[in-house]
C-alpha cells in the first residue's frame, strides 16, 4: 500500500474518536450494511464521523488492506478496528458494544 | 458474479477441515449468504480475527465475486 494513503487513513482514525468508513452518508447510506451500522450507532446515541468511500477510490481500496478486511462498512474507535456490519450488529444485540464504548470512554 | 453455497463450504473446509458449517442463501440469488461456522481453531481468537481467518480461507473472494457473506463464528462449546 502506498505510504501516503496509509498516512491519510492513519490520520483519519487518529483525528476522529469514532470513525465509520461507509458507502454513502449517514443521512443517505448507499448500502444496506452501511445503513445497519449507522442505525446501531444512532440508536445508541453515539456521535460519529464518517468517510464516504464511494467518493474516494484510494481510501475505498486502501482501507481494505489497512484493516485486512475485505468489506465496507468498517468501524474504528480510538484508532482500533472494531469490526464490520456483522460484528457490530452482534455486539449491539448482546450488549458488548455499549460496554466497549464505555470502556473506550465514549459517552452516548 | 455469484457463488454456489457448496463452493463456499468447500473453500472453508479446505482451511478448516473439522469446521461445522451452515450456509443460507439469503436472497436466493447466489450473491448474499449467511454462514455459521463453528470450529476449534477459533478458540481464544477475537471475533475480528475469526472473520479474518474465514476471509483468508475464501481467498479474496468476499467483497469481489461474492457481494455479501454474513458471518457468525464461534468455537465449539466445551
Amino acid at each position: 500500500m502506498e505510504e501516503n494513503i496509509k498516512n491519510k487513513i492513519q490520520n483519519i482514525i487518529q483525528d476522529n474518536e469514532v470513525m465509520l468508513f461507509m458507502k454513502g452518508t449517514p443521512v443517505m447510506p448507499q448500502c444496506g450494511f452501511s445503513a445497519a451500522v449507522v442505525g446501531v450507532l444512532s440508536h445508541m446515541g453515539i456521535k460519529f464521523d464518517s468517510v464516504n468511500v464511494l467518493e474516494d477510490a484510494e481510501i475505498r481500496e486502501g482501507i481494505k488492506e489497512f484493516s485486512d478486511w475485505p468489506t465496507i462498512p468498517q468501524l474504528y474507535v480510538k484508532s482500533e478496528f472494531v469490526g464490520g456490519c456483522d460484528i457490530i450488529r452482534e455486539m449491539h444485540e448482546n450488549g458488548e458494544l455499549s460496554e466497549y464504548f464505555t470502556k473506550a470512554g465514549i459517552k452516548a | 458474479m455469484a457463488m454456489k453455497a457448496n463452493e463456499i463450504e468447500e473453500l472453508i473446509l479446505k482451511s478448516f477441515p473439522k469446521a461445522k458449517i451452515t450456509i443460507d442463501d439469503l436472497r436466493g440469488d447466489g450473491d448474499h449468504y449467511a454462514a455459521q461456522i463453528i470450529t476449534e481453531e477459533f478458540r481464544g481468537k477475537s471475533r475480528v480475527q475469526q472473520h479474518q481467518m474465514i476471509y483468508n480461507a475464501m481467498g479474496g473472494r468476499v467483497g469481489k465475486e461474492l457481494h455479501a457473506l454474513a458471518l457468525n463464528t464461534s468455537a465449539p462449546k466445551e
